[in-house]
Order: structure tokens, then C-alpha cells, then sequence
């Protein structure tokens, strides 16, 4: 390796909170030499983006100050550059893309001004700014820069916004690019392209790259070394495989092993008897057509588990069965009832039956109430169930059955972790004591490993209540040791359903295949092969290929209507017809049954909240910005 | 944007209309014109006479659908006391107060968008806190007691500046520094926290790993972001002063539509206070427009 | 990192301050507020007992006082600040006529706030033509101009204390609607309500039990906001000679009676005045305070003690 470019060495952050300081990293180092692709691998709250805000000088001090280490940038140290000095860097020399382009590009200026802002700030006369700014997004993959310069940031697909960002970032054709969670909410197909574009400008630059991810699957796709870190310390570094293969950090170790996708599949039974059976069910709002007449059925104790990207209908198909909205058309039958057709009372009875797993489970909890208040409110509305006298007991039961304890009763949502909130949403669930429960991107807003813990105590549950689950995903390595069936979705329509072993071994169409496909393995090597696997299929292109638009971005929803970032936000009436994902060349040679699928956890749309400490102090303020 | 615009004309008209029929049924109920126009001896034929010309006599209802036929017509009868057509009266005075609000309003938003951003960029310092504490006490004070007290202090005491009247400069200093202080400690403050948000928010940390400086982010980059809330204030601030600084026009003898209204109602000229409603209205009406196009304009989320 | 063990950080030990301890810790950390509190805390003990106590005192007249000049120390405490046009003691006049004044904005907020809530978590909520009705209501009232409708009350009724609330109160109602029907929009959409409808809750107990206690910390301090608003407005009335007559008297009407007197004494119109700027003042004090503590993502600036005042 060469000189390092940019090195950090013994640095600690700590953040002054109203439960004293925070240590948000300790100690750190770490360097980047040209050319070199570093990725600095954690957890939520692991401080791993802390050292790389600190380069840039975006941590705000006060609440922030640095207690000790030194930045050191071609061997100087800009810890001790003038303000005015180390702005002179910023963009020129070091640049920064993030995740959730959507807030972090300004929202009323054009898209062209801000990629030209770059170079004006640094001297670049305006004129000469804008003709450069026209061939920076051509080179990014937006189709017709002149046209797209004009645009303001809302107008893009999210994909699009993340090009956007790193035509920004490369203006000044910087020496060191950092990346702080560039595809976190992006659509899986999505990701793999952002990936390759960042490889291939990175390639050609000759740039130092440091991406910060959350996500095995991006280290093992990009990065030549690994620094992992956990609770503001750097547990384990050394080069992407040795790490992979060999982990010496315990923390590291159960890392690798909490990578959903990997265990076994479910052996396929005798198909039950349906519960519950949709019949060309429908849904539009306005113009736009979310759900194209579907129909599926759900076993008697059956995982269903509908997997899609943003824009396919997933989300919709659980909103209409528990009627928080009406369907256009189709019916779903319960016990031979229709569901959209009943009468007020008769749903008010069916409510016990489903029950519903929101996403984010801080979002889903009332903050105001306790957890006694959150479990029993269900009895309340739904007397009979339990008597009053009995709803403590009864309470403290549920919340030993999903691992929590007794006396956390009496406590509010937030003095509890995400997944021990999901825990609490899944007490109240059972609660009801439901014969089905939707699981709408459960356990998407959680860390991987809390991830794994919560998909067992659903599996525990489901073997002990004999209840039906249908469970929406965004990406499918999380379902696969989970579900027992898996339907696949895209634009409205249901593109392919099977068992669990058909889709992930034998999927039949293009859109499965390249679902599939674009998933990250957390295997180096695995992922190696399969970029090889690609490389040869597009050999036949031109070299620029890869950082062509793919088809899913070339017809833009330029819509006035915004569709946010893919980050939970449900607003199915502002979003614009979702164009069809690409099938990627499908290349799923060599894979045999039984092997690992070559699927990685994508853990998208968490934090798209501002993370700086003065906007969002609350809890662990500082590490938030991990 | 023309189906946005008819929609809010719809939205106004019927606003207006329920609006001229709660003033005029109300404003009767206050009392019968006859009795506060006439001496007290005057004769029943007397009385008689002068409410058959007003038409004083027709049934409430009869009255009220006469109003409502003129008004089609842009004709909001003649006022009772100055014997010319109220909307005449009205609009003489309401250039009088429209010229007062523009000015004031133009004045408050410069300083108070400008300190206002700067406070907040200089979060927590000398500044700030300075800022901060004359907007409290602005937003705090009564307006009637600030013009009192300036009177007795510039004009009895020092002498420097007229006491009421619109003749020279001189005459709009002491309305429109009074006027000034309320609304400039409200937007201030609004400013302030609307640029507290922008200044925190994710754009502004892109803004700065691109190396732009505190003037770029401030004005740039924030600013035009925190402007919506902004907007707002300043709407209903002016729409306040539209609607006719009573006490400080009546302090300062200043002829706007605030004193007119308050001197109608209080000599029941129904035409006059009806008309004066109307002219408001309608001009609170087209200033909502106008701010609602500031909103597109500011920001290109915003389409009608 | 397991799930398991709950967050330490942001876990409230058992042995923790109480809820109001806690408050008065926070009011403590905002200097500015605290003295506010205070002020205000003398103005209401003002209110309840002043009158009981400086009845007599504050109406006796008594020609050889007549504009007495402030600051006479050789004078009992209440004419400290000197004597009105009739010689009775301003000090103790204001402080009996802080009694109306505060009584006069407390039910005037109270009525509108109650009103206007309710009107706005039905508007907000009913996606019907309730929903689209009532905020034509807010306008309507929004677009009346409150003199007229104070003169208009003050013929048909008489001008009591009851009657200039009732004035008050309408014309504040939209504040509340506005805000309440802006909230609940927003706070319908989110995911804790979703739930409880998931749930089968009935649609009182969404909106008074999910949304109320959520959207209630910001009406409340928008509320101290209005407080002091609605004092400046029956001010300007009393001053304007629509509001309140005498012999009842309020700091607004005070200003009113002294102006005569500027030239003379000018301690007449300027004490009550002053009063009056200090009451505000502190309220505009203690709700910017109030924004802060009862905002969960701001509370931490009180709390550590560090920056005020966000």
C-alpha cells in the first residue's frame, strides 16, 4: 500500500447529552491510500460514521468536541487548518455522498445549480461550471442532463438522487470520496447499480473510496479492506475476505452469522386448508392502478411471506385486509365471510382475528402510553377476552412470552431499544389472541442481529399458537428460512409464487431471478465470483454500460408529485406509477441446491431522520449519527 | 394554476357571503339607525320619513335581499352620515392604510428576516440573545400604550415629531415605528426557529462538505427553506394591518379604514362598516393569493 | 448487540426525580423563564387576593392625592406610585384590577381553547363535509372584524366582564381549530393510530385517547401564547371604550383614563402600562420555555444545563 491519503489516527469524538457525555468513538484509527476501497462496517449506534464527519467538520461543537487523535490529510493534520482552510478542502479535495439523497439535496434549488455550486464555491467561474455540471450527470447515468439540470431533486427516483449526489461529490474530481450509507434506502436492483457506478468512476479516478455501511452484503461487493466497529470502537480490521473468512472479534463472529438467508429452508408440507382467500382484489387511486385484481390464499398455520420492491402493491394488499383502506374491487374471504363487504359490527368482531406488525415498531406505539396500557388497551375495545381483575397477570405473561420481563410494565416505548419495541408490538398483537397476524416489514427497521432474534421469537410463536402469518419484505434472503410460501410482487401484479425452495431454486421468471441476483452475499468471495459471472454477460457492451441508466430510471417518474425516498413513508396516492424494475442479465449459473443462497441482508429505510445531534437529540443523540 | 385560482375564488365567495350576512343581520340587531340620527323630540312623522328613504321600514329580510341586489351591482349604498356612496368613503381611507400597512410590512420583514438568521446561525451567543429578548419585549407590548407613551415623549416632550395628520415624512414616523414593533418581534421569532430547523437539517451538512461558507449557508442554502413559516406570519400580520390598525390610526388621527369602521359602527352607518368589511375582505383575499404563489414561488414542491 | 437488555442510557432509574420535580429542574435551567414564572405567580396571587384585600383602599378618593406623583416614599406603600386623577392609590388600583384582567383573559382562553379544540379534532378527524365546513367557519370568524362584534355585544348586552370573555373568546376560536385540525392530520396518518384502528378502537377513543394527549402539549403552549395576546386585545377594547366600563377597571381601561394626563402625570397611563408589558412578556417568556420542555427532541437543552433557549 502507499502513503496513506488520508489518515486517522487515536481519535475520540465525545458528545455532551442530558445523560452526560457520550462517547461516540474512542480511540479510532484508521488510513486510505489511493485507489484504495476501505469500508467502514456497524451497527446503528456503533459511531461509525462519527470519524468521517469529523473529517469533514460536520460535527456541530458544542454538543460535540474532539478529546484527543489527529486527522492527518496528505501528512498534515486539519484538525489545526483555519475554519476557512479546511472549507477549502471540503469538496475539492475530500467529498462526502449520503444516505436519503432525498433530504440531503437542497429541495428548492435546481439539481443543476447545486452540482455547479460545488465548482463555483471553489473558484470555477459559473459559466464554465454549468457546461461541466451537463457532462457530470451524463457520466452519472442521467439520461438528458440538459433537460435534468433544470429539475429540482423531488422530481428524481431515488436511485436517480443517489447519481445526483456523486456527480456533486466528483466535480472537482476530489482524492478521497466518502460514502456514509449511499444505498441504505434504495431498491435492491437499485443498489447493485449505484454500487457498480461508484466502483467504475472510483476505477478511473484513481479516488480513495470509504463507504460506511451497516451491510456485510457492500463489503463483500466493494470493498478491498474492512474496518468493523462496534460501540465506538474498532473491533477487528484487516482485508474483506481474511475478515469474512476468518473473524477473530466475537462480535464480528455473530455479525456473520446473524446474515439472514443461510439456514434451512422449510420442508415443504401437504398445502392446508385456506383461512383466508383474496380474489381478485384491486386497488386504484385515481389514475394510478397500485394492485391489478390478485389473488392468493393463506393456509391454516402457513407463512406467507410477499416479497417486492417499492411501488410493487405489497404494502397495499395488508392495508386493504385489515380495511384501513377499501379495496376497488375483489373480494377477501375470512371463514367464508367477505371481509371488504362487512357491515361495521361484524368487523369490529373479524379485528380480533388479524392482527397487524408495523414496520417501525417507535412509530407504532402510542409514546404517550405504557407498555400496560398498550398491551391491555385491545381488552378494553374487545371486552371478554380477559377479565379486568386478570389483565396485569395476563399482561406480565404476554411479555414473558416474547422475552421481555414483567416489571417493564409500567414503562414508556422509548426507554426500550428498537427490538425490544417490536417485541411490545408483538405482544400487543397477541394480545387479541388472532388467528393471522401481516408482519409489514417487521424486523426491515432493525439491526441485523436483532433482526434474526425477532424472526425466531415470530417462528417460536407460530409453532405455539398455530397462527398464520403473512409477511411483507422488501428483499428476499430474510424470508427464506422463514416462510413456508413466497410470492413475489412487482408493479400491482403478482409475478411468481411458490414454496420457499421453488422461488429461491428454481425461480421461474426474469423478476425473481434478477431479485435474487441483486442481493448481496456477505461472502467476498461468493460475490466475486457473481460480479465475474456478470462482467462476462455484459462483456459483449461497451465499457460505459454499466454506468448507462438502467431501464427502470430512464422513464423517471418526473412527476410533480414527489414519491419520498422509500423509507416507510405510506403515500400511495403521491406516487407515481412505478416503473418496471429491470431484469438485470439473469446469470444464476452454478448455483446448486442446498448451497447458500447468494442473497445478502439488505436492511433499507432506516433513518431517513436527521441524524445531526442539533436536530435530533433525543436517546443516544450523538451515536444516532452512527 | 387557473383551476387553483377559481377554487379559491369559490372558497372566498362563499366566505363573503356568509360572511355580509352575519355583519348585516348582526350589526341591525345593534339598534335602529332612527333613534341615534334623529333628536330625541323629533316627530313620529319625522322618524317616519327618514326610515321610508333608508328603507328602514321594509321587513329585515326585504332589506337585507334590497343590500344584496345593490351589492351585485358594486353599489353598497351611500353613507348616512357623509350623504356620498360608502364604497367611495371606504376606498379613500383604505389607500390611507394600504400605503401604511406596504410600508411597514416592508420594513418589518427586511429586519426581521435578516436578524432573525443571523440569530439563529449565532445560536445561544450575545447576538442571539439580544435579538431574542427586544423581539419578546416587541411582540409583547400594547401598541396603544407605546403610541401614547411615544407621543408624550417625541412630540409633547421633545418636540421632534407631529403629533397625528399623514402631511409630510415626519407624520409617518411615529405611526409606522409603532406599528413596526409587534409584528417585527413575532416574525422574528418565527424566523429564528424556522432557520434553527434549516440550519440543522440534512442539506445544510451537503452544503457544507461541498465547502460552502457560513454566508452561503445561511442565505443560500437555509434561508429560502425557512421562508414557508415565515411567509405565514407575515401573512397574517399584514393581513392585521389591512384589516385596519384601529387603535393607532385613532391615536394618531390617522384617516385609515381602521377609524372609519370604528367611527361607522359607532355612528351606524351600516353602509359604511359593510362596505369597509367588504373592501378588506377582498383585499385580504388577493394578499392570500399573492402569498400563495410566494409559497410556489420559494419552493418548486409547491404546484397548484 | 442483543435486544435483550434494555437501553441503559435512556432507561429512568427507579429512584429518578417525579414528573414535576422534573419540570421545575427544567424551569430552573431557563433563567429567563424562571423569573417569568415567578412574575406571573405574583400577578395571580395579585388577582385572587387583591381585591379581598385593597377594595377599600384602592377606591378611596382623595382629593389632596389627585396625580401624586411616584416614588414619595414618605407616603404609605400604595402610593408608592404616586395617585390617580382622583387621588386613590395607583399601586393598589393595579393590583385589584390585575383581578379583572387576568380574569378576563383566563375565561376567554379557556372558553376558546376548549371550543376550538373540539371543533378542530372533529375537523380534522371527519373526512366528510364537517371536515370541510368547519375551517369555512375559521375563516369566517377569522374575517370579522372583532370590534364590530364587540360593539355589537356591548348593545345588545351589557358590557360585564362575562360578555367581553364571550367577545374574546369567538374571535380566538380559529387559533385553536386551525391548529388542532393541522395537527390531527398529521397525527392520524401515524402508525400508533393505524394500530388502534388495526384494533377495532372506536373513533372517540382514537381521538381522545391516541391523538388528544399527542397534539395537547402544543395547543397548551400555543395557549400561554394566546394568553397574552388576549390580554392586549381587551386592553386595546377597554382602551377604545368597547370593553370594559366603569367603575370596573382593568389595566387597558387604566391606560384609557390616564391619557388626559400624559402631560401632567404621566405615571397614570405609564404604570399600568408597564404592567401590562411585564405580564406579556413573561408569558411570550414561558411558552418559548414550554415549547422546549414539552418537545420531547428539545427537553435534552434544558436539561443538560448547557445553551437556553434552543
Amino acid at each position: 500500500m502507499a502513503d496513506p491519503l488520508l489518515e486517522i489516527r487515536d481519535l475520540s469524538v465525545t458528545f455532551d447529552t442530558a445523560r452526560g457525555p457520550v462517547h461516540a468513538v474512542k480511540h479510532v484509527s484508521w488510513s486510505v491510500g489511493p485507489g484504495e476501497v476501505l469500508a467502514i462496517l456497524g451497527e446503528s449506534g456503533s459511531g461509525k460514521s462519527v470519524s468521517s464527519s469529523a473529517v469533514l467538520d460536520l460535527i456541530d461543537m458544542p454538543p460535540g468536541r474532539i478529546d484527543s487523535g489527529e486527522i492527518l490529510f496528505e501528512g498534515r493534520n486539519i484538525l489545526e487548518m483555519s475554519k476557512a482552510e479546511r472549507r477549502r478542502l471540503n469538496g475539492r479535495r475530500i467529498a462526502m455522498i449520503f444516505q436519503d439523497p432525498l433530504s440531503h439535496l437542497n429541495p428548492v434549488w435546481t439539481v443543476g445549480w447545486q452540482v455547479e455550486e460545488t465548482m463555483v464555491l471553489h473558484g470555477t467561474p459559473r459559466a464554465e461550471a454549468k457546461a461541466e455540471t451537463l457532462r457530470l450527470l451524463a457520466k452519472v447515468g442521467i439520461p438528458d442532463p440538459a433537460a435534468a439540470a433544470e429539475k429540482y431533486p423531488h422530481q428524481f427516483s431515488g436511485g436517480q438522487r443517489q447519481r445526483l449526489m456523486i456527480a456533486m461529490a466528483l466535480a472537482l474530481k476530489p482524492d478521497v470520496l466518502i460514502a456514509d450509507e449511499p444505498t441504505t434506502a434504495l431498491d435492491v436492483t437499485v443498489q447493485a447499480q449505484i454500487l457498480g457506478l461508484l466502483e467504475e468512476l472510483q476505477k478511473e479516478t484513481g479516488m480513495a473510496l470509504v463507504i460506511i455501511t451497516h451491510d456485510l452484503g457492500v463489503v463483500a461487493e466493494i470493498a478491498q479492506r474492512v474496518v468493523v466497529m462496534s460501540k465506538g470502537e474498532i473491533v477487528e480490521a484487516g482485508s474483506a475476505a481474511e475478515v469474512y473468512r476468518n473473524p477473530q472479534h466475537p462480535y464480528t463472529r455473530r455479525l456473520i452469522a446473524a446474515a439472514p438467508g443461510k439456514g434451512e429452508i422449510r420442508a415443504e408440507a401437504e398445502p392446508p386448508a385456506p383461512v383466508l382467500s383474496l380474489q381478485n382484489v384491486s386497488k386504484k387511486y385515481g389514475a394510478f392502478t397500485a394492485l391489478h385484481g390478485i389473488s392468493y390464499q393463506l393456509g391454516e398455520g402457513e407463512t406467507l411471506a410477499i416479497v417486492g420492491e417499492s411501488g410493487s402493491g405489497k404494502s397495499t394488499t395488508a392495508r386493504l385486509l385489515l380495511r384501513l383502506e377499501e379495496a376497488s374491487g375483489g373480494r377477501a374471504l375470512y371463514r367464508g365471510r367477505d371481509l371488504f363487504a362487512m357491515p361495521p359490527k361484524e368487523l369490529h368482531a373479524m379485528r380480533r382475528d388479524i392482527q397487524m406488525v408495523f414496520q417501525d415498531p417507535t412509530q407504532s406505539l402510542n409514546p404517550r402510553m405504557t407498555v400496560f396500557q398498550l398491551i391491555s388497551e385491545g381488552w378494553a375495545i374487545h371486552p371478554g377476552i380477559v377479565e379486568k381483575s386478570r389483565w396485569k397477570a395476563r399482561v406480565a405473561e404476554l411479555l414473558r412470552e416474547v422475552g421481555l420481563s414483567e416489571e417493564h410494565m409500567h414503562r414508556h416505548p422509548h426507554q426500550f431499544s428498537g427490538g425490544q419495541r417490536q417485541r411490545i408490538a408483538i405482544a400487543r398483537a397477541l394480545a387479541l389472541e388472532p388467528r393471522i397476524i401481516v408482519c409489514d416489514e417487521a424486523v426491515s427497521a432493525l439491526d441485523v442481529q436483532v433482526q434474526a432474534q425477532v424472526i425466531e421469537l415470530l417462528a417460536r410463536l407460530r409453532a405455539s399458537h398455530g397462527l398464520s402469518y403473512i409477511f411483507i419484505a422488501h428483499d428476499l434472503p430474510v424470508v427464506r428460512d422463514f416462510a413456508d410460501r413466497v410470492l413475489v410482487m412487482q408493479g400491482g401484479r403478482i409475478v411468481e409464487q411458490g414454496s420457499v425452495q421453488q422461488i429461491f431454486e428454481a425461480p421461474r421468471e426474469a423478476y425473481t431471478r434478477a431479485l435474487l441476483a441483486a442481493s448481496l452475499d456477505p461472502d467476498p468471495e461468493v460475490q466475486a465470483r457473481r460480479r465475474a459471472a456478470r462482467k462476462r454477460e455484459a462483456g459483449a457492451a461497451p465499457p460505459s454500460a454499466a454506468s448507462a441508466p438502467a431501464p427502470s430510471h430512464r422513464s423517471a417518474p418526473a412527476s410533480p408529485a414527489a414519491r419520498p425516498a422509500r423509507c416507510g413513508r405510506r403515500n400511495p396516492a403521491a406516487a407515481p406509477p412505478h416503473p418496471p424494475a429491470p431484469p438485470p442479465p439473469a446469470h444464476r449459473r452454478g448455483r446448486r441446491p442446498g448451497t447458500r443462497s447468494p442473497a445478502a441482508p439488505c436492511r433499507p429505510r432506516r433513518g431517513s431522520a436527521p441524524r445531526s445531534p442539533r436536530s435530533r437529540p433525543s436517546a443516544t443523540a450523538p451515536a444516532a449519527s452512527a | 394554476m387557473q383551476r387553483f385560482l377559481a377554487k379559491r375564488a369559490v372558497s372566498s365567495a362563499v366566505s363573503l357571503i356568509l360572511l355580509v350576512i352575519a355583519v348585516f343581520f348582526l350589526s341591525r340587531l345593534t339598534g335602529d339607525p332612527t333613534d341615534l340620527y334623529l333628536p330625541v323630540d323629533a316627530s313620529a312623522e319625522a322618524r317616519e320619513n327618514f326610515r321610508v328613504l333608508h328603507g328602514l321600514d321594509q321587513p329585515l329580510i326585504w332589506q337585507f335581499l334590497d343590500y344584496l341586489r345593490d351589492l351585485v351591482r358594486l353599489d353598497f349604498g351611500d353613507s348616512i352620515r357623509r350623504a356620498r356612496p360608502a364604497l367611495e368613503v371606504v376606498t379613500e381611507a383604505f389607500a390611507w392604510t394600504l400605503q401604511l400597512a406596504l410600508i411597514t410590512m416592508a420594513i418589518v420583514s427586511g429586519a426581521a428576516i435578516t436578524l432573525g438568521a443571523l440569530a439563529a446561525f449565532n445560536l445561544g451567543g450575545i447576538f442571539d440573545r439580544i435579538a431574542t429578548f427586544f423581539s419578546l419585549i416587541g411582540a409583547s407590548a400594547p401598541d396603544f400604550w407605546v403610541a401614547i407613551v411615544a407621543i408624550t415623549v417625541f412630540s409633547v416632550g421633545l418636540g421632534w415629531l407631529p403629533t397625528s395628520g399623514t402631511g409630510t415624512v415626519w407624520h409617518w414616523i411615529l405611526p409606522v415605528s409603532v406599528l413596526f414593533i409587534r409584528p417585527f418581534g413575532l416574525i422574528l421569532q418565527v424566523v429564528r426557529g424556522s432557520m434553527i430547523t434549516a440550519l440543522g437539517s440534512p442539506y445544510v451538512k451537503t452544503a457544507r462538505a461541498k465547502g460552502a461558507g457560513p454566508r452561503a449557508v445561511i442565505f443560500v442554502h437555509a434561508l429560502r427553506n425557512a421562508m414557508l413559516p415565515v411567509l405565514t406570519v407575515i401573512g397574517d400580520q399584514a393581513a392585521a394591518l389591512l384589516n385596519g390598525a384601529v387603535v393607532v390610526e385613532t391615536i394618531f388621527g390617522f384617516p385609515g379604514v381602521g377609524k372609519l369602521m370604528i367611527d361607522s359602527i359607532l355612528q351606524r352607518d351600516f353602509s359604511v362598516v359593510l362596505a369597509a368589511i367588504m373592501v378588506t375582505a377582498f383585499a385580504i383575499f388577493v394578499m392570500n393569493i399573492l402569498i400563495d404563489l410566494a409559497y410556489a414561488a420559494l419552493d418548486p414542491r409547491i404546484r397548484y | 448487540m442483543s435486544d435483550l437488555h434494555p437501553v441503559s442510557g435512556s432507561r429512568r432509574d427507579p429512584g429518578a426525580p417525579g414528573p414535576l420535580l422534573r419540570l421545575l429542574k427544567m424551569l430552573w435551567a431557563d433563567k429567563p423563564a424562571t423569573c417569568a414564572a415567578l412574575f406571573l405567580l405574583l400577578v395571580v396571587l395579585c388577582a385572587v387576593f387583591g381585591p379581598m384585600l385593597l377594595d377599600a383602599v384602592a377606591s378611596k378618593q382623595n382629593l389632596r392625592g389627585r396625580n401624586a406623583p411616584p416614588f414619595d416614599l414618605s407616603q404609605p406603600w400604595v402610593m408608592w406610585l404616586g395617585g390617580d386623577q382622583l387621588g386613590r392609590p395607583l399601586l393598589a388600583r393595579i393590583v385589584t384590577a390585575a383581578s379583572n384582567t387576568m380574569a378576563i383573559a383566563t375565561g376567554a382562553v379557556l372558553a376558546s381553547m376548549t371550543i376550538g379544540t373540539a371543533l378542530g379534532l372533529a375537523a380534522g378527524w371527519s373526512r366528510g363535509r364537517l371536515g370541510q365546513a368547519i375551517p369555512r367557519l375559521a375563516d369566517v370568524i377569522m374575517s370579522f372584524p372583532s370590534l364590530l362584534l364587540a360593539v355589537i355585544v356591548l348593545y345588545m348586552l351589557e358590557p360585564s366582564v362575562g360578555n367581553i370573555i364571550l367577545v374574546l373568546a369567538i374571535t380566538r376560536i380559529p387559533v385553536y381549530l386551525r391548529t388542532a385540525r393541522a395537527e390531527v392530520l398529521e397525527v392520524r396518518e401515524r402508525m400508533f393510530v393505524q394500530a388502534a384502528i388495526v384494533m377495532g378502537a372506536s373513533v372517540p377513543r382514537i381521538v381522545f385517547r391516541h391523538i388528544l394527549p399527542v397534539i395537547l402539549p402544543t395547543l397548551v403552549t400555543i395557549a400561554t401564547l394566546d394568553f397574552a395576546f388576549v390580554m392586549l386585545a381587551e386592553s386595546a377594547l377597554s382602551f377604545l371604550g368597547i370593553g370594559i366600563q366603569p367603575p370596573e377597571v382593568t389595566w387597558g381601561l387604566m391606560v384609557a383614563q390616564g391619557r388626559p394626563y400624559l402631560t401632567t402625570a404621566w405615571g397614570l397611563s405609564f404604570w399600568p402600562g408597564l404592567a401590562i408589558i411585564l405580564t406579556t412578556l413573561s408569558l411570550n417568556l414561558l411558552s418559548n420555555w414550554m415549547r422546549i420542555a414539552l418537545d420531547p427532541a428539545q427537553r435534552w437543552r434544558l436539561e443538560t444545563g448547557g445553551k437556553k433557549n434552543g
